[in-house]
């Protein structure tokens, strides 16, 4: 029993922090159809920065990482992303992947490819007991975190007139933009709430590994784009159950599998991929405007 | 496409010789000059026939592929167990099973049942894959190629894991690898020029119409994923036998992923043209900026740029291209043929070119 509530907790947590990564890409990709590359690259800009400002109290430490994260967002967007908007979807896709490859080794310039330890948030590290489980202070914050970020942001797209628009763009850009809407408004909203999710996997991150290096954030995008595709690409609630499913079939193969296959893990969440891919192409939740139509 | 000369088989010839001459000469006179700049020609037409393979399904398909560097991966260890001798073989690979161990073949055998085990593993993958189309094409791919990594990265008996695999015959000169882009070439020519390649390019441009005339989209994108895994895998081998050793790690497969893409998009992917200029202008600025993290001498200084510049560099140069020219450098077309060479194919096309307008 405790056994279970441990594994369900651990899953939770680990799914948790995917599903953040997953909406963060989700949202990008409902709203301006770009599958961003980069955004794992965001994370660990943010982690870094995390490194850089630690000597401050935690939450000026947490609102400069946001600052920064925002700022390159934006910057991401005004000098990469606009000038092809117009562009296909395919286009968009590589030229986030050149910016994801140069950030990453401008900072193995900057920091080198070693990795870097830091000591963020040490009271999270730290296990509490509750009705005789111990859970670690960084899984109650990651679905604490979860929890309040998801519903913040479907108030947001449900009930703020951004919100609104952002639905319309993501729905139809031509018709939304017939009808009044700044799409470069609602597309740097969505730039802004994407980094605001970034910065909370990078928070999340650093204080449970405490270790980083200029390439974290692939692993990340991986996971964040199998996420994305096992939940439908473009619903936010899809990428969320995605994000959850992933890190239960992480949490779950790391408990049922053989040692000797233990290393080859991935291997089996992205060959679900694959498979999920080919049972069912739209995803667990298919949007009916993601569907190519004539 | 209307100053396409790959529609004719005289278009073919010409884009052949108009493209591999060139090439062909630049790189006989640059390996000449001395072992080092032969070592970078090499490793160049290494990179042009993995570019030339990609090219065969990107171009044609339209839909992008992160997966091409596992079929490196696969062709380049499958030859070197093949190839290394098996004296040696028992020595660095002892967790072979022991029929492995003994086969001993010569470098061309072993170099195609490599090529021939990445053609079988992407017919197989293919069979699922080819039913995506678009992004999620794409994402399967790299999931795909994150798969092969992680497997061959905890094969470790047969892979020495993490550690590379060395001890491969180094065969692998400017002049093999000379025929081996040319031949990618040609290859690509011809399957353009087919009829497979020409419905294969209906569906890229619009796939709803193209299923719609009976074209078999997954079957033809099959083919060509197929014709293309091999040509990569070939170079793949061709760079295993040139450096002489293997590694598995994730991120070096990335970075040729991410060079290879950049070459093919720097110069236009819908176009042969586009490849190989692409390879070569990446080719020269890459080997620049190699220059430039080994130190510059100026004077008594030594200017050492930070490693990692060279990345930095390729990456700015396929962001700018990119934002500045989407469809590369060529604009996706063919050098065109010279008029005194196809001035019927020209009357054709201009009657042509009259009959959508009329039709618009």
């Amino acid at each position: 029993m405790d056994l279970l509530v441990q594994f369900i907790i651990d899953a939770v947590s680990v799914g948790g922090l995917y599903a953040l990564t997953a909406i963060g890409i989700g949202l990008i990709f409902g709203v301006v159809g770009l599958v961003n590359f980069a955004y794992g690259d965001f994370v660990m800009i943010g982690a870094y920065t995390i490194l850089l400002t630690i000597g401050f109290y935690w939450p000026v430490t947490i609102l400069i990482a946001a600052i920064v994260l925002i700022m390159v967002a934006l910057a991401a967007d005004f000098v990469a992303f606009r000038p092809v908007r117009l562009a296909s979807p395919e286009t968009l896709m590589i030229v986030s992947f050149a910016l994801s490859y140069t950030i990453q080794y401008s900072y193995v310039m900057m920091f080198g490819s070693l990795a870097r330890t830091v000591n963020f948030l040490p009271a999270m590290s730290t296990n509490l007991e509750i009705l005789g489980i111990r859970i670690a202070g960084v899984s109650i914050l990651q679905i604490v975190a979860t929890i309040v970020l998801t519903g913040a942001l479907a108030a947001f797209i449900r009930f703020t007139r951004i919100g609104y628009q952002m639905r319309a763009v993501s729905e139809n850009p031509t018709m939304a933009r017939l009808v009044g809407v700044d799409i470069n408004k609602v597309i740097a909203a969505a730039f802004i709430a994407s980094a605001l999710l970034a910065v909370t996997v990078s928070v999340l991150f650093v204080a449970q590994t405490g270790t980083m290096t200029p390439f974290l954030g692939l692993n990340l995008t991986i996971i964040g784009f199998v996420a994305t595709v096992i939940g439908g690409m473009g619903s936010l609630v899809g990428c969320a159950l995605g994000g959850f499913l992933v890190g239960f079939l992480t949490t779950l193969l790391q408990l049922a599998l053989p040692a000797d296959l233990q290393p080859f893990r991935e291997a089996f969440v992205f060959g679900a991929v694959v498979l999920m891919l080919l049972l069912r192409p739209g995803g667990l939740i298919m949007l009916a405007t993601a569907r190519e139509r004539i | 496409m209307r100053n396409d000369p790959t529609h004719s088989w005289q278009g073919i010839v010409w884009t052949f010789l108009v493209l591999g001459i060139p090439v062909a000469v630049a790189a006989l006179l640059l390996a000449s000059t001395g072992p080092v700049l032969a070592r970078v020609v090499t490793d160049t037409l290494i990179k042009l026939t993995m570019v030339v393979g990609l090219y065969i399904f990107i171009g044609n398909s339209g839909i992008f592929s992160f997966g091409h560097a596992a079929f490196i991966v696969v062709g380049s260890y499958a030859s070197a167990w093949m190839t290394i001798p098996p004296t040696f073989k028992k020595v660095i690979l002892p967790g072979l099973p022991a029929f492995m161990q003994s086969i001993h073949l010569d470098p061309f055998t072993g170099g195609l049942v490599g090529v021939l085990l990445a053609a079988l593993l992407a017919f197989v993958i293919g069979l699922a894959l080819m039913r995506l189309a678009g992004i999620a094409a794409s994402i399967a791919s790299f999931a795909f190629f994150s798969v092969i990594v992680v497997i061959y990265n905890n094969w470790t008996g047969w892979t020495k894991g993490t550690a590379s695999l060395v001890g491969l015959p180094v065969y692998a000169g400017p002049k093999l690898a000379l025929a081996a882009a040319l031949i990618a070439m040609l290859l690509a020519l011809l399957f353009q020029y087919s009829r497979y390649g020409l419905l294969l390019r209906a569906t890229r441009e619009d796939a709803a119409a193209a299923r719609a005339a009976g074209v078999e989209v997954e079957r033809m994108r099959l083919i060509a994923f197929v014709v293309s895994a091999a040509v990569v895998a070939a170079g793949g081998v061709l760079q295993g036998h040139f450096n002489g050793a293997l590694t598995t790690t994730a991120n070096v497969h990335l970075n040729l992923t991410f060079l290879i893409l950049a070459m093919l998009v720097v110069g236009g992917m819908r176009s042969l043209a586009g490849a190989v200029i692409g390879v070569a202008i990446l080719a020269f600025v890459a080997e620049l900026l190699r220059q430039l993290e080994r130190g510059w001498q100026i004077g008594d200084f030594t200017i050492t740029a930070p490693s990692g510049l060279g990345q930095v560099g390729l990456g700015i140069v396929m962001l700018v291209v990119l934002i500045s020219r989407p469809q590369g450098l060529t604009k996706g077309r063919e050098i065109p043929m010279p008029n005194w060479l196809s001035r019927r194919e020209r009357q054709g096309d201009a009657e042509l070119i009259g009959s959508t307008q009329n039709a618009r």
